[in-house]
This record gives C-alpha cells, structure tokens and sequence, in this order.
C-alpha cells in the first residue's frame, strides 16, 4: 500500500502540486436483517480503493479510483493536480494550512471478538430469536431487527512525510416492535431507533445488549402506546432519555460548531450556522452546568468519532466546546483553524470512504455527566414529561429552530412516573433549550451513543458521529408541538 | 499484506481511462465470467450486477471554488441461490480470484441461514424498452467547464454585492444484471446537476435543475433567479404562524410528497407500515390528485428494469385523488396474486420495492396565476429537513428555506421569516386549488421527480424561527 502512496504523492508533486496526502481505504461490511422471523438483507461488500487530495495553484483538487495498479494511480493523481489547476480558475485565494508535525504510526481500535470470525448462524439466530420474542406479544404486526459490521483499514501518507496506518472496527445493532391498530401505527426500538447502537466495538457489544430481555419490553409497549394519552401541548418540564439527548447534542451543538459550515461553505446544502465567529468565547450557550466537548481520543470511549488520527493526519483531540455553559471551540482542519485564532487544527476531517474527500465531521461530541442520580431527577419533579428513543427530527438550516418527537412519554407526577403517553414531541430553539436545562443525571447513566447515519458534503457522505450523554431535565420547553392543531 | 488482487490477473484486458466507462460488451463479458465461475460451486441459481460509475463535482462557496473532485468506480455483486436460500456478495475487484472469493462469500452467507419460502428461482429473459439517457455532451464535460460557469455565478454575486454557493456536476454511469436463467439487461445515463445558493445580507435563496443533458441547464440563469430572490428576502418580517394558503413551487411539492413513495409499494401494505392500510380504493385525495410511476416519461431518468432485471411497467397509483394501485416486485406480486410491476429491489432485501419515477398530474395555473389569484398567502421556493412525525396520518415536520415570501391582495408584499411546518401529506393533498405544469423538479430530501407547483389552502405552519 505505501507504494501505491509513494507513486501518488511522487505523481502529484511532478505535475505541480504544492501539498499532496493520500488515502488508500479497504472497506468490510456485512449486514444482517430480519424481518417477522424471517431473514431479509444478509449481504457483505468489500471495497478498497485511492483518494488523493492536492493543492496545485493554491486550490484544492481530488481523484479517486479503484484502479490499484501504477498507471491507475499516477492516472488519478495527475488528473486530481488539472482538477486542483481549473480550481484556481475561480479562487478566492490561496488556501493556507495551519502547521502540524509529521507521524509515522500504526493505530488499531481496541476490541475482545472480531465479528466477522463468529458464525454467521449464530448472529442470525440471536436476531431471529429475539424476532421471536416480539412477534409473542399481541398487536405486534411488524418486527425488525438488524446487525451492521465494519472492518476499515486506511494508509494515510502525505508529501510532508506523514504514514499512518489505522484499524477500526465497528459494530451496532437494533430491535424494533411496530404495532398497527386502529388506524395509528405505533412503534417501540432498543436499544435505540434507527438501527440501534453503533460503536467502535467487537461482537461484545452485541452480547452487552441482552436484547431477549429487552424484545417483549419494548414489544408490550409498542401495543400499549394505542391506548396512552395523548402528550398533551403545553409549556412545562422536560426529562429527556440518553439516546434522543444524544441526537439532540447532534444537531443543536454538534452541527453548528462544525467550522465549514460557520465559514459558509455549506450554505447550498447542509445549510450554515447561527454560531458565527463573533459568538467565540461571548456567547452563553447553555446554562452553567453544561459541559460539552469534542473528543477524538479512546480515552472518551469507543465512540463512532473515535480514532488515532483524522484523514489529514492530525492527532485525535479533545476540545472544549461549551465550558460552564460558555461557548468555547469548534471544530476546524488545518484550512480553517487560523480563522478562529488557533495554530493547529483540531483534527476533526474524516471522509466516508477513499472516494470521498475528507471534510469537518464530529468526533464524539458529547455533554459530560451530572451530578443527579436518575431516580432523584424523577423523584425531584413535581411535574413534567419523560421523553426516550427518537421517532422524527428536524432544525433549520441555521440550527436555531428544531422539533424532535420520540417513540414513547412518561408523565411525570409528584415525583412518580404516572403514565404512559403516546406521540410525545417537543420544540425550542437552541441556545434558549440549552439555557433551561437545571439537571444532568451523573456518569452511571451516561453512555456514548453511536449516529451512524450522519448526512453531509457534496457528494454526500454518511459518517458516524459519537454522543455522551446521560438523562437531562429542561425547564419551560414547547411540549405536544407537533400534534398541535392536526 | 498481499498485493491487490488486479496486479495479479484480471478478467479484463481492457481498462478505460478514468473518465470512459468500459464498452457494454465487456460488462457482458464480466457477467459471464461470473456465471461460469458459478457454475463450478455448489450455486444452484446466481445473478450478478456490475455498476461502474465516473462522476465529477465542483462546489463554490465564498464566491469560489474550494471543492472539487472527480470519483471512478465499479462494483460487481453477486447473489447465489442453494437449496432455496440466497445471500450477496459484492466486491470493486474484478479478477478472477476476487470473483470467485465473493461467489463463495455469497454461498457461506446463504447456507448459514433458514430457508426462505418465498424465495422464487431467478427470473428468465426479458424484453425492454430501450430509452436514451446518455448525452456525450455531458460525459464530456471538463472540470474548465465546469470551473467557467462557476466563475459566471459567482461573478454575478459579486456584481450584486452578494455571496454564491452551490455544486456544478456532471457524470456518467453504466448497470447491468444478467443471471444463470440467460438474462441480461443493460443500461447507461449521463447527468448534469447545477445548485446555486444566493445570499445577501441575512437573506439567501436557491436555484437547481438537472439533466441527463447538460446542453439543459442554464447556470446563469439559475444563479440569475436565485439573486433575485435572495435581494428580494432582505428584511425579512417576522410574522404569526398558523394555518395559511400557500403556494408551494415545485421543488417544495417534490421533497414534501417525495415521502410517499413507499407508501405504495406492496410490501409496505403487507407489513401494516404504509399510510394506505386500508385506504386503497378509498376517496383518500382531492379528485385533483393523479399520480404514477413512469420510467419512460421523457422527463424521468434510471433504468428500465428493477434489481431483479424485470422490465419497468408504468403504473396508475392515484387516479382521480383515490390510489388505485401499487407496485410489486415478483415475491410481493406472488403473495398477492398480481403480476410483478418491474420495481423489486435487488435480492434479499425486507422491503421489497417502491415506485422511483413518480409523475404527478399537473395543471394549467402558472406560479404569476397563483399568486394573482391569492388574497392572503405565502409563496414557498423550497423545505428542508423533513421528517416523518405520524406515518400513518403522515404528518410531516420540516422548514422553509431560501425564500419565503407573504403574498397579499395577489402580489408578493414582503419576505418573511421562516416557518415549521407540522403538515399531513393526506390533507395537503386534499386542499389542493390550483396545480401548475408538470416539471422535473430537484430538490435534497426526495429523488427527482416530475411535479407541478400548487396551491394549497389551510397548509400548517406551527412556528417561527430566527430568521
């Protein structure tokens, strides 16, 4: 592979390029499925290709092929450098890149069982089993469950010297239980909605789940949620469950402090940020018991935005991005950090695959733990809605305005989990949501929840992101929004 | 680790260059490697897709390029059959090794699980209707042309005291199926993309258009129109939310009714997870409503055959504003007693097929129509972030964006903030007042269908953001 790398970069730098790096990926996915005890997707893909990113006239340019041969490659590299050359047709200067040192290492995430050495039966057989256990339940008229795995191996060199080889494996897995009665389709998923939980993990983390224990629970209340209450609408208190906190950080913290898209690059598509440079170290983002960083390095945990280096070969980090409630960091490359003042990127470029180019994506952007034992959080409110397990959510393209609804709601009473209430939802915007919040539950019931599906870059690229968080209450929140007036 | 597998041996003697697709023929001959390698493995049945694949994008921000990238790739993906069981196998390798490495990656996978009862023995061979979707202009077109017409847009938002953003692509792309049954099915596009994002002060609005002919698109034009709008939304008031007519242009209609399209496939109805449970042959839309699927409409791209290579048929929906019919694969058309409709997903999948060439009836009422005709409303140039809230009513949550403008005594009074949406597609399409011609439209949350603009009373806007 460093050969393939050396040609590239050599290639490159003949036909005129100032800075090369280039990525050679392997790719190993197998994907499982079942749907009402039988087995539906059950498929592997491997795919292993070059990405080679240059900087030619002052502007940037990228080829990639699956063609591994010399010629392949030098073919691609020279045809990245003309690319970089008609970039330069309509500049708007020179792109400068902050310092950052040259590393030569070899980095795999650490993990107990490969997934792709357990037998395959016996993956299926967990599914189908806990299949089973759902459609037991009566009502249930729908039952799905998955597992996803990925092995990714990427060389990483570039032309100032960097070769870095990195290992990751990723697992995640779900359950769901849908119910249609009544003209209502109500539907209930563990460990999460959307396919589960995803982390940078072995098969332990499918066994970590105990997902038979699990399938009937969530089934039950799948069936139950047509007779709950309705949420009702109204302006109250708010106790959200781990994962959909998680999604909340995703997409009213993690996407605005995104640099690129402060910087308007992604004013066309993923839209921009309401986090403009002059908010940097002014603005109080959230009350001052939130605490929010952006952390890369396995030391956070095995999170979906855990690695050794990013795809410019910047070394994982940990940055501040809400201290005590203040706004603190975003998330830059080495293109974008002398904006906001720093002398290095914060190391957060990732790329899809090795045809894709390496763009600011979160790392594991989690709300560190509290202080609340979560059975006093509930014993401490008087009267409020429990909210857990994402079923929709949306914010504007500025990420001010957002609206999430959830799968299921606890009323709250006198300190009591009362009752059940379905199509629970809520609305607010960001920094007044952030600032109403007055508890966080502590470490025992933080986890880091994995966002497999994170959308952006032309052309579009999924990455997964990484998101701590423990149970939180909110004070004051538009609760019911969603179901109002329908 | 070993060297790749294509410095070892390929099948092929011939590679195009980077941005050429490989002739048809070869790709025939790919697939019938594969069937012969299948042959001498324990595959009862086997089926291979190979999609090769050149595409190349410029993004603009900032009033200049600061992306610009050019992919190749092309993948073969295998699915045997044994003993009524079947798995996929896919790889971007195409020697021998690798090939037959994936046909018994795919047997392994197949044999380790229960059998399948409704799996059905690979079709035979199909007749289709041939369409033409490939433009050499378009596969010609460089990253200096490319880089020209972005230099034009943003020359324009300069002149105008603004800021450009947006995409220019263009590509071309190739797919075919064949089987051990001796079919064989084959097809290739071209396609051009132009997006451009205007913005002026807090004001921004959008333009795009694609087609399988870039001769098609006009970027000056488009940056044109999105300047105009994005002058005409500074100062945006805030004002109330609450249910209001509005005028929805086409790109808008595309990414809200987009999220119907599962809704009418087969197996959607049989998993109780569609919004048409028991509601078909139901008066469900205004008599307004026509919709279909129609691969051959000269405005619609993809290809003529389904992932199993069955042939496209087109197919009435909703006649009359009542749905009328849906689309089936061979396994959903079999449990049903129907003929299959040619829109399967490949093999194995849980959820069967979907319509992807959706054509909706339009009407004469230009968008100048609507907004004369309107005493109070809002003219809506496109949503965003749209997402499910109730599949079965199905409520739909999303945003305004790039141009929201009130329109009052019949013209447009003023910009105004953007709104929330909380909005049933069930109801939205029975308050349907005027419909506009029928155009292909593009937007980011649906595929490219071909809509019109339309005029909906009582539409739910539930709140107010920043800006």
């Amino acid at each position: 592979m460093w050969d393939l790398c050396t040609n590239a970069l050599d290639t490159a730098q003949l036909r005129g390029a100032s800075y090369c790096d280039v990525r050679v990926m392997h790719l190993r996915q197998r994907d499982l499925t079942t749907k009402n005890g039988q087995v539906g997707t059950l498929a592997q893909s491997e795919s292993i290709g070059i990405g080679i990113r240059v900087l030619a006239n002052g502007a940037w340019g990228f080829a990639s092929t699956d063609r591994l041969t010399r010629e392949g490659v030098a073919s691609s590299a020279a045809q990245a450098v003309s690319i970089a050359k008609a970039s330069a047709l309509a500049k708007q200067g020179d792109v400068v890149l902050a310092p950052e040192e040259t590393y030569v290492d070899s980095w795999q995430c650490p993990f107990r069982k490969d997934p792709f050495e357990i037998p395959l039966e016996r993956q299926l057989a967990l599914l189908l089993a806990a299949d089973e256990e759902m459609r037991r339940v009566k009502g249930i008229t729908l039952t799905e469950t998955d597992m996803q795995f990925r092995k990714i191996d990427s060389w990483f060199a570039s032309s100032i010297g960097s070769r870095i080889h990195q290992r990751k494996l990723i697992s995640g897995c779900g359950i769901a239980a849908t119910s249609f009665q009544n003209e209502e389709i109500q539907k209930r998923s563990y460990p999460n909605s959307f396919g589960g939980q995803h982390s940078l993990q072995g098969y332990e983390l499918i066994e970590s789940l105990d997902l038979l224990r699990n399938a009937p629970i969530i089934a039950e209340e799948a069936a139950a949620l047509h007779s709950a209450s309705q949420c009702p609408e109204k302006i109250g208190t708010l106790i959200l469950g781990g994962s959909q906190l998680g999604l909340q950080i995703h997409e009213s913290i993690g996407h605005p402090i995104e640099l690129d898209r402060v910087l308007g690059q992604e004013a066309n598509f993923a839209g921009t940020s309401f986090l403009t440079l002059d908010q940097l170290n002014r603005l109080k983002y959230a009350s001052s018991i939130v605490n929010v960083v952006a952390d890369a390095r396995l030391d956070h945990g095995p999170g979906l935005g855990t690695f050794a280096y990013d795809d410019e070969g910047v070394p994982a980090q940990c940055t501040d991005i809400i201290k005590d409630g203040q706004f603190r960091g975003y998330l830059s490359n080495r293109e974008t950090a002398h904006l906001v003042g720093l002398n290095r990127s914060s190391g957060t470029m990732r790329a899809e695959s090795w045809n894709r180019l390496p763009i600011i994506r979160m790392t594991n952007v989690s709300l560190l733990p509290g202080t609340w034992d979560f059975s006093d959080l509930i014993a401490d409110t008087s009267d409020g809605v429990l909210m857990e397990t994402n079923r929709s959510w949306s914010i504007d393209d500025r990420r001010y305005q957002f609206q999430f609804s959830t799968e299921i709601g606890w009323e709250i009473k006198g300190g009591k989990k009362v009752r059940m209430l379905k199509n629970p939802s809520y609305s607010g915007i960001t920094t007044e949501f952030w600032n109403s919040c007055d508890a966080i539950c502590k470490l025992t019931h933080w986890t880091l929840w994995g966002t497999p599906n994170c959308g952006k870059g032309q052309p579009m690229q999924t990455m997964g992101t990484g998101h701590g968080a423990s149970p939180a209450r909110f004070r004051n929140v538009r609760i019911g929004t969603a179901f109002s007036n329908q | 680790m070993k060297p790749p597998a294509r410095l070892r041996k390929s099948t092929s003697g011939y590679r195009a260059s980077t941005t050429e697709l490989l002739p048809e023929r070869e790709l025939h001959r790919m697939v019938d490697c594969v069937l012969r390698l299948a042959r001498s493995t324990r595959a009862e049945e086997a089926e291979v897709h190979i999609d090769e694949v050149a595409d190349s994008l410029t993004r603009f921000a900032n009033n200049g390029i600061h992306q610009n990238v050019a992919e190749h790739g092309l993948i073969v993906s295998i699915r045997t059959v044994v003993d009524g069981r079947t798995a996929r196998a896919t790889i971007n390798r195409v020697d021998e090794d690798s090939l037959r490495a994936a046909i018994e990656a795919s047997l392994s996978l197949a044999q380790s699980q229960p059998k399948n009862p409704r799996l059905l023995p690979v079709p035979g061979k199909q007749k289709y209707r041939q369409v033409n979707r490939f433009v050499k202009n378009t596969a010609a077109l460089t990253a200096e042309d490319r880089a020209r017409a972005v230099r034009s847009a943003c020359d324009l938002a300069v002149k105008k005291g603004q800021t450009a953003a947006g995409i220019f692509s263009s590509g071309q792309s190739q797919s075919v199926i064949g089987n051990s049954r001796g079919l064989f099915a084959a097809y290739r596009e071209t396609r051009s993309e132009f997006s451009v994002t205007m913005q002026e002060d807090a004001a921004a609005s959008w333009a795009k258009a694609n087609s399988a002919d870039v001769r098609a698109l006009d970027p000056q034009k488009l940056a044109g129109r999105a300047s105009e709008k994005a002058h005409l939304g500074v100062g945006a008031r805030e004002l109330p939310p609450g249910r209001c007519t509005v005028i929805l242009e086409p790109a808008a209609v595309l990414d809200l009714v987009g999220f119907l399209f599962y809704d009418f496939a087969a197996t959607a109805l049989e998993d109780k997870r569609s919004c048409l449970n028991d509601r078909m042959g139901k008066q469900l839309f205004g008599r307004n409503i026509w919709i279909s699927d129609d691969v051959y409409h000269p405005l619609q791209q993809g290809a003529p055959f389904d992932g199993e290579g069955m042939p496209r048929q087109r197919v009435l929906l909703v006649e009359d504003g009542v749905p009328k019919n849906l689309v089936y694969s061979r396994a959903s058309a079999k449990a049903a007693g129907k003929k299959p409709t040619g829109h399967g997903f490949a093999l194995p999948n849980e959820y069967g097929e979907a319509p992807m060439n959706l054509v909706f009836g339009g009407g004469d009422s230009s968008l100048q129509k609507m907004i004369a005709s309107t005493d109070r409303g809002f003219l809506v140039t496109r949503l965003w972030y749209i997402r499910e809230v109730d599949p079965y009513d199905k409520v739909m949550t999303g945003m305004t964006r790039d141009g929201l403008f009130l329109v009052e005594n019949g013209r447009v009074a003023a910009a105004a903030r953007n709104f929330r949406f909380n909005q049933s597609l069930i109801e939205m399409l029975n308050n349907v007042e005027m419909l506009g011609p029928a155009v292909r439209a593009t937007g980011e949350e649906a595929f490219e269908m071909v809509v019109p603009a339309m005029k909906v009373r009582n539409f739910h806007f539930s709140e107010v953001t920043k800006f």
